[in-house]
């Protein structure tokens, strides 16, 4: 083995890396900061180079060309020897970074790692989310397929709306006046050179400032931090009671990253690769499309908000909360670190989570939208038909083909754009159905145009019989006395 | 002059280096920036738009909504099937026609149409516009976006080009909500 140390030798005589990687390696960290809480950082790190790996991987057979991309992840799919798995590995890989980058950035946010002299490293953590963020949308543009097409288009419809320079941003975003050939390869030069070039920078200079600043210790209640003395007593904690991150510390990170690792496989294995879903073919135009989960939150907010707003909270919205990020440091960047004496980051953390997690599940079944062939497929449930006359079936058949069941449900089956139709005459006359049929509003679109008097007529009186058994429908006030007949 | 204020040789000379390779920097900057940008500058003054055909009038019965497609006029050899571009054609008589693009006007997902409504509805955020293309219900600030169209020799051509978005379609004509009430 002398022969190896000799050449090892003779490497370092010329590189001198090996004193200062034995530094960085041994430097000591405060025995309580290795804790399970602060693996996220090095299981991002991991995946990142998953990513990097599975990513190059991908490079060799994908082609970015809006004519032969959707073709090049078929073959990864099914001919190229496990390339679908290769293909699956990163894009759960993908799914995962962005979960453990959040974790991270939480756990970071309720430990206090942000305040003093933490500061930049945050800072850089911030820019790593937005690129990370960057990376899943862009990945997303490279699976070319339907749903990156129209999610370009909205990317697109989003760019636009600001003001002056809106449509040069567009064109730039798609390298010309349509998403095609052009708009791919720019996305794959910026998923493939341009972000991660800029991750591993970033990456490399928040990786030396943890080691040159050293890891949050774990924060004690009470333990303020003082920017006058944190230094001093931050070093007198790991000369006290510190420990050499390697060997001593470094071993639940191991765990960790490899616990990871094994999940991502597991995932690939088990739920295989993402898409590509139909070919990118703009004619086609039987599809909803919708964005991968991280961004599922923004694309039930756009349905949500109201018009007016929509615009102002697109473009302002997101400046806003970036600017947020960046200046917490400078906010609160001494006093107390433990999230047991910060209800409010608690209760900020928790606000987040939910609106964020209530929109994704709202995502999920999306009843803000249409249900397109609800008209043709989901049938009346006879028992509403049961026993009714000639008028009212004809009125049934009328709800029916002028597809009223794409947006309201009957028995739990329809769309769930407008209201459910089950006990529709409990609430409205016959007057105001028809009015409410004919002229619309309150987000329902007037028929007056679209329906003759006779299917009027037969529509409401249909409508009239949706009631629950044993309550009678609602009737204009003023004519009960007279005990006169809808 | 005292020590402080004598440039050496070699200052001078790395002074003049620093200000050589910044006039370097900006002249190869030049080429770049319209590089970059040369997306935008070629579209200049409606430079992407033009008259194309959308197939024979007879092909649109009169009173109809059909969907048509059209070839993009601005092509690049890698775009396949992406320059094939969607849209509505409503024929309401004679040469009288109306066509929409397909994006819907909220966030640009392709509307569909429903002839028994009369109805088109978006799949994305639940935005509908009626026949005309005028705004119905849902989040769309604005009706359809609609293509110039003009009849010759039979044919019906629209003028196309762009992705029609919500903030920028000098070309297309805006359509607002009908009157309330």
């Amino acid at each position: 083995m002398r022969w190896l140390t000799q050449i090892g030798e003779w490497f370092d005589h010329r590189l001198q890396l090996a004193a200062p990687i034995r530094d960085a390696a041994e430097h000591r960290v405060p025995r309580n900061a290795s804790s399970w809480f602060y693996v996220f950082g090095s299981a991002a790190l991991t995946v990142f180079m998953l990513q990097i790996v599975t990513g190059i991987l991908l490079a060799l057979i994908y082609v970015p060309s809006a004519s032969e991309a959707w073709s090049s992840l078929q073959a990864l799919n099914h001919d190229v020897a496990l390339g679908w798995f290769i293909r699956a590995m990163h894009g759960w890989g993908s799914n995962f970074m962005v979960a453990i980058v959040l974790i991270h950035m939480v756990q970071v946010f309720l430990f206090g790692a942000y305040k003093f002299p933490r500061e930049l490293t945050w800072i850089i953590g911030v820019f790593l989310l937005l690129m990370t963020l960057g990376m899943a949308f862009s990945g997303q543009v490279l699976r070319f397929d339907q749903d990156a097409y129209w999610g370009l288009g909205i990317g697109a419809s989003i760019a636009s709306r600001v003001p002056i320079a809106g449509p040069m941003i567009v064109k730039l975003m798609l390298g010309g006046p349509i998403i095609a050939g052009a708009t791919l390869s720019r996305f794959f030069a910026l998923h493939v050179f341009v972000i991660p070039g800029m991750l591993i920078g970033f990456v490399c200079l928040h990786v030396l400032m943890v080691l040159k600043l050293g890891i949050n210790e774990w924060p004690m209640p009470g333990r303020l931090v003082k920017r006058a003395t944190y230094e001093r007593e931050y070093h007198e904690l790991t000369k006290k009671d510190g420990e050499p991150f390697v060997p001593d510390a470094i071993w639940k990170d191991m765990f960790f990253a490899a616990f990871i690792l094994i999940a991502v496989a597991a995932c690939a294995i088990y739920f295989g690769p993402f898409g590509p879903s139909g070919q990118p073919d703009p004619t086609v135009i039987q599809t909803a499309p919708k964005p991968d989960y991280f961004f599922l939150w923004l694309y039930a907010l756009l349905s949500l908000l109201p018009p007016s707003m929509e615009t102002p909270a697109l473009l302002i919205g997101p400046v806003v909360a970036i600017i947020g990020l960046l200046l917490l440091p400078f906010l609160s960047g001494e006093g107390e670190k433990s999230w047991k004496r910060r209800p409010i980051a608690v209760l900020t953390v928790l606000l987040i989570a939910i609106t964020l997690g209530t929109f994704t599940h709202l995502a999920g079944f999306t009843p803000w939208s249409p249900h397109m062939s609800a008209w043709s497929g989901d049938p009346v449930p006879d028992r509403i038909l049961h026993g009714t006359t000639a008028l009212q079936r004809q009125g049934a058949l009328v709800f029916q083909v002028k597809q009223c069941r794409n947006c309201h449900s009957l028995g739990d089956l329809g769309g769930q754009r407008g209201p459910a139709l089950d006990n529709v005459a409990v609430r409205l006359t016959p007057d105001q159905l028809i009015r409410q049929v004919i002229q619309g509003g309150g987000n329902m679109p007037a028929y007056g145009k679209n329906l003759s008097p006779a299917e009027t007529t037969a529509l409401v009186s249909f409508l009239e019989t949706l009631h629950p058994e044993g309550q009678s429908p609602a009737r204009e006030a003023a004519l009960r006395e007279g005990g006169m007949q809808p | 002059m005292s020590d402080e204020n004598l440039i050496s040789r070699r200052g001078l000379f790395t002074k003049i280096g620093v200000l050589f390779n910044g006039l370097v920097a900006v002249a190869i900057a030049v080429p770049i920036v319209r590089f970059l940008l040369s997306s935008i500058t070629r579209g200049r003054g409606n430079a992407y738009l033009s008259w194309v055909s959308l197939g024979r009038t007879s092909e649109f019965p009169e009173g109809e909504t059909r969907l048509a497609t059209f070839r993009n006029p601005y092509v690049m050899p890698t775009d396949g099937k992406t320059v094939d571009t969607a849209c509505w054609v409503r024929r309401i008589e004679g040469d009288q026609f109306q066509v929409f693009a397909i994006n819907c006007a909220h966030l640009g997902c392709p509307v569909r149409w429903f002839a028994q409504s009369g109805l088109f509805m978006c799949p994305c955020h639940g935005g509908a516009y009626y026949r005309d293309g005028s705004r119905a219900s849902g989040p769309p600030e604005r009706g359809l976006f609609e293509y110039p169209n003009k009849v010759e020799n039979g044919l019906i051509t629209i003028q196309a080009g762009e992705l029609p978005t919500p903030g920028a379609s000098a070309a297309l004509i805006g359509k607002n909500p009908p009157c309330a009430g």
